[in-house]
């Protein structure tokens, strides 16, 4: 499930699947079929531009505007893309909100599909077989592996994203952040609360900076 | 028929074992960042669909499947395409050299400059039919147990099931037919199952849960 069978041999030498893939490279390349400088192009998008960043504003200002909160349940696509984060793996979008009786959990069981435009790529754990299997089977059990513990009478709500539908968790806002500003509430949304696996929390120590202010 | 990818509900594969999120890399080695940006890039030349590719990935033997790491999944996916679609030779993926009698081809590259507006564009799948939708949200549907030979997006673990329908997501390209490149409109609906259709006695009580699953309309059958 993981690549740790391939380079753990404490050499300097690329293995062979390091080979494979550097002449599978050189191949494309030379054919005339990709350009080195669009997989550079690629890469630096998705490792660098493309990331949870984008999904923190969406729900910072989900939190912070009434009128962006519910534009964007009911509308996500025309909400998210008036911010900018359009485009593929991300065409169809829909927002479900975390509330006092309502956890939703977001789960790709055939394969690894994800919101790119607002959350990037997915992590290794979203795309592993354990997660996978057990996220439509054992939610509570995957959520307390995340530390995550809901109250009793949360009804638990998983979204297997099958078709080309993407999803993003609206987590709940933490009490004491009322009245933050936008970017600092963007600060304390966390990718794995916007998959659903975790809720947000605020650290005492914001929340006395902000009794203080 | 349950392929190798389809795994939803299957017990013994233990713990998740996350990484903490502040401190996970987005690719853990050179060669993941390789194998995503091929993918990528060779996909935009058009010579498959986006299903096609997931197929080619899911085609492997369970014991295969599991036990590569997700890139080296999409670098046999990728390879299979190169190949069946006559794009690469065995050989040439061997040695890692263009034959030299290979005809020079006639795709061409995607350019670095246009990536940044084709990534925006993406591919909506959404479509224009004239049919009109066979269930409304309230309806309650079985899912068909008899799935597409091929690539399906029916997951096993609701075959069968019963489940109702919340949201109707408009006709969207129906994956099962775009695995084999052709490209229809079909209504999409967002369907919930609650935890013990799916599950039965396994789910404890108190810990119910539901599930949403979107489905197309020639998986599912009237009640």
């Amino acid at each position: 499930m993981s690549d740790d069978h391939h380079s753990h041999d404490h050499t300097e030498l690329p293995s062979d699947l390091e080979l494979k893939v550097k002449a599978l490279e050189s191949l494309l390349v030379e054919k005339g079929l990709v350009s080195e400088e669009t997989l550079d192009t690629l890469i630096e998008t998705y490792e660098h531009k493309v990331g949870p960043r984008n999904g923190a504003q969406v729900v910072a200002k989900a939190w912070a505007q009434p009128d962006f909160r519910e534009w964007l349940l009911k509308d996500a696509n025309a909400a998210i893309a008036s911010l900018g984060f359009t485009g593929r793996q991300g065409e169809h979008m829909r927002v479900v909100e975390n509330t006092t009786k309502v956890h939703n959990l977001v789960v790709c069981t055939l394969c690894s599909c994800y919101p790119w435009p607002v959350l990037g790529l997915p992590p290794v754990w979203y795309k592993s077989a354990p997660y996978r299997a057990r996220a439509v089977s054992d939610p509570r059990g995957v959520l307390a592996e995340f530390g995550t513990h809901l109250d009793d009478g949360v009804e638990i709500q998983v979204w297997d994203s099958t078709a080309e539908m993407r999803y993003l968790v609206l987590p709940q806002q933490p009490a004491g952040t009322e009245g933050w500003p936008e970017d600092k509430l963007a600060e304390i949304v966390t990718r794995n609360s916007m998959i659903g696996v975790e809720e947000v929390c605020i650290d005492n120590d914001d929340n006395d900076e902000e009794a203080a202010s | 028929m349950r392929g190798s990818h389809d795994l939803g509900g299957l017990k013994g594969l233990g713990p998740i074992s996350p990484e903490h999120e502040s401190c996970e890399p987005v690719f853990h080695a050179d060669w993941e960042k390789q194998v995503f940006a091929l993918t990528m890039a060779v996909g935009f030349l058009g010579q498959w669909t986006l299903d096609e590719s997931r197929h080619a990935r899911e085609r492997q033997t369970p014991e295969d499947y599991l036990r590569h790491s997700y890139y080296e999944n999409w670098l046999v996916g990728l390879q299979t395409l190169l190949l069946e679609k006559g794009i690469v030779s065995e050989q040439e993926l061997n040695t890692g050299n263009p034959d030299c009698d290979s005809p020079a081809s006639d795709l061409s590259a995607l350019q670095a400059k246009d990536v940044g507006e084709i990534l925006l564009r993406g591919g909506p799948v959404e479509m224009a039919t004239e049919k009109i939708p066979k269930f409304v949200p309230g309806d309650r549907v079985r899912v068909r147990h008899e799935v597409t030979p091929g690539h399906t997006r029916v997951p096993a673990y609701v075959r069968g099931r019963v489940g109702s329908i919340e949201r109707h997501h408009g006709a969207h390209v129906f994956a099962d037919r775009n695995a084999l490149g052709h490209r229809e409109g079909k209504h999409l609906y967002s369907i919930r199952f609650a935890s013990r259709e799916i599950w039965g006695e396994d789910t404890k009580p108190g810990e119910a849960f539901s599930v949403r699953v979107d489905l197309w309309e020639p998986h599912l059958e009237v009640l």
